[in-house]
């Protein structure tokens, strides 16, 4: 593609062939088309971090300065947003991050577990279902959660668990998560089959070869799992919004909204505080997990 | 990409199979195994999918508030859809938000990722940055970053106010409220730019070496190669982003604080659908609202494969 800019003021061949110059023409505005495109890039970027670095910078101004200049640099510096905002509610935010924190373990092993076997059966394994199932499956990565919930929810009230974190836990153990057992599929198919063969030739069984071949090799698919678990189940709020409304089982995200209605407008550095809290653990798993997150989308195409 | 091919290869493997024979003990201890691999998630698929989706056909005939047993009322449910005006109004705001929000975001993404494609140093890190957004968008934290930014003191209007501006009320205002949404949706682009950009990578660089020696400038690059090439993610993106946008939820309401106001003005779809079956308990009418919403993404899903062979290249 286009060359190195930097090369092109510095031509000394002593012979030009006659479309030389025109290309070299062509090179420096190449050079200033560059600079063009990252400055369209950073006024871009610029434009969409923004709003994420004034609610931060927010949650540190003392109320009666947050609204008052959209600048970044704050005169004055207040830790009290974290105090009052912790202490918000009902229960301190600590006990929200802690019942959020532990959902999002129990769907993360779940999925890890499940998500994985179903996927080996589907990408390697033979058997008469298969096209019906398979296609099930992909079929239920579009299906809105928004016609199950009603059902879910009278079968949840019936036997006892709205108000407790297993509706949330135990359908992750069930491989409900379509989009995870696709991407695995898609990993599984992409690993040689010789590894395999050679394991089944040893004798080892289907779930051996699974547990001491194959599994080793899907690390790199087990954390874009994991990592996504995390994030899709952190920020989740529809489903933790109606299972759970008893305020000692509320997470982050039922926690965040019923302090928005609990809050006057006055108090938003309360509210940008605890966003903040809530935005966090996100962001560190973004940064860790960034290579994983990009393949993965790339790879199945989903958010 | 990947999903549509699927259903591509599933489609084209119709009837293929070949007449059905005795099986080996081999493929019979197979067949065993692969239960076993799969027992997990057929049960979640009985219990936890197909299960209530009958439920949900069911009771969408009935009419059920938890605390009485459902009573069958035939159509009833579907008869009073009809006439529910804040159900038309709930479909109108969906409709707009979906098609203009998802156009607006993938036309977003696509130019981005064209911008970036071009062998600019720090791709990686403008990827970051404009991906960072899509990560959080759903959550609630960013939809009180957006009532906020929005509000009458909020950090559009301190800037419009820098330049002389007094800005409205952004979300108080039934006219602006769903187009301050509509932004957040378009904010999200980073998912799809990133699937624009392993799209953009697919295509050979010989195709664009080859048109340039025939003298092709680089509009006509994009306009005959990129584009073209590019369609199978175009269309991709598009069926995704639908699906998803019709069951957008979170976003409107926080920011309307559950009511989907100011005056029905971000009353999604979904919003509705939860007032009245959790807020109302009409067990039976929220089963038959989400019944409509489930036709409604079929359809849009059906219209664009079906539309898909008018312009949507495939090497193969």
């Amino acid at each position: 593609m286009t060359t190195d800019v930097k090369n092109t003021g510095s031509v000394v061949a002593p012979r030009r062939a006659p479309g030389e110059s025109l290309r070299q023409g062509r090179r420096r505005r190449g050079g200033v088309r560059k600079v063009l495109q990252h400055a369209l890039l950073v006024v871009v970027g610029v434009l969409m971090i923004y709003p994420l670095l004034w609610m931060l910078v927010g949650s540190f101004k003392p109320n009666d300065l947050i609204f008052l200049s959209p600048g970044l640099i704050p005169e004055e510096i207040t830790l009290e947003h974290y105090t009052n905002g912790w202490n918000g509610l009902t229960y301190p935010f600590g006990r929200y991050i802690l019942n959020s924190a532990i959902i999002v373990l129990g769907a993360l092993i779940g999925n890890l577990v499940s998500c994985t076997t179903a996927a080996y059966a589907f990408a390697r394994l033979s058997f008469r279902a298969k096209p019906v199932l398979f296609s099930a499956m992909l079929l239920t990565l579009m299906l809105p959660i928004h016609v199950l919930i009603v059902p879910q929810y009278i079968m949840f009230t019936s036997i006892g668990w709205v108000n407790t974190f297993l509706p949330l836990i135990v359908p992750k153990f069930l491989a409900v998560d379509a989009f995870f057992v696709f991407l695995m599929v898609q990993f599984f198919r992409g690993i040689p089959r010789e590894l395999e063969e050679a394991a089944r030739i040893d004798g080892a069984g289907y779930w051996r070869t699974f547990l001491q071949v194959m599994l080793p090799l899907t690390v790199p698919a087990l954390a874009t799992t994991a990592i996504f678990t995390f994030i899709w189940t952190w920020s989740d709020f529809y489903t933790q919004l109606v299972f759970l409304t008893k305020p000692e089982t509320q997470t982050v995200s039922v926690a965040l909204r019923n302090f928005v209605d609990a809050t006057s407008e006055s108090n938003w550095g309360a509210l940008f505080a605890m966003s903040v809290v809530t935005l966090i653990p996100l962001f560190v798993v973004f940064l860790v997990g960034q290579r994983f997150l990009v393949k993965g989308i790339a790879t199945t195409g989903l958010k | 990409m990947a999903v549509v091919e699927e259903f591509r290869h599933l489609r084209d493997a119709r009837g293929t199979r070949g007449p059905r024979r005795r099986r080996t003990d081999a493929e019979r201890k197979e067949e065993r195994a692969a239960w076993s691999f799969l027992f997990p998630w057929f049960v979640g698929m009985v219990l936890i999918t197909l299960g209530p989706m009958i439920a949900s056909l069911v009771l969408s005939f009935t009419d059920y508030n938890l605390l009485r047993e459902p009573s069958w009322v035939g159509v009833e449910n579907y008869e009073r859809m009809l006439g529910d005006a804040r159900l038309h109004k709930s479909l109108g705001v969906t409709f707009t938000y979906v098609l203009v929000g998802v156009p607006l975001q993938l036309a977003t993404a696509l130019f981005l990722a064209m911008v970036l494609n071009r062998g600019l140093k720090g791709l990686a890190f403008y990827r970051s940055v404009y991906y960072l957004p899509s990560l959080l968008g759903g959550s609630v934290a960013i939809a009180v970053l957006w009532k906020q930014l929005f509000g009458v003191n909020g950090l559009i209007n301190q800037v419009l106010g820098f330049f002389g501006v007094t800005g409205p009320g952004w979300i108080s205002n039934p006219e602006t409220a769903l187009g301050t949404l509509v932004l957040l949706h378009v904010w999200t682009f980073g998912s799809s730019m990133v699937i624009f950009l392993a799209g953009l990578r697919q295509i050979p660089d010989m195709y664009y070496e080859a048109s340039a020696i025939d003298g092709a400038g680089r509009w006509r690059q994009f306009r005959s190669i990129t584009i073209p090439l590019l369609t199978p993610v175009i269309f991709f993106n598009l069926v995704l982003q639908i699906i998803n946008a019709f069951q957008s939820f979170t976003q409107a309401f926080v920011v309307s604080g559950g009511t989907g106001g100011p005056v029905d003005s971000t009353l999604f779809y979904t919003l509705y659908l939860y007032q009245r079956g959790f807020t109302d308990y009409q067990m039976g009418y929220a089963s038959a609202m989400a019944w409509l919403l489930l036709l409604i993404i079929g359809a849009f899903t059906a219209i664009n494969f079906l539309v898909s062979k008018y312009w949507v290249h495939y090497d193969d």
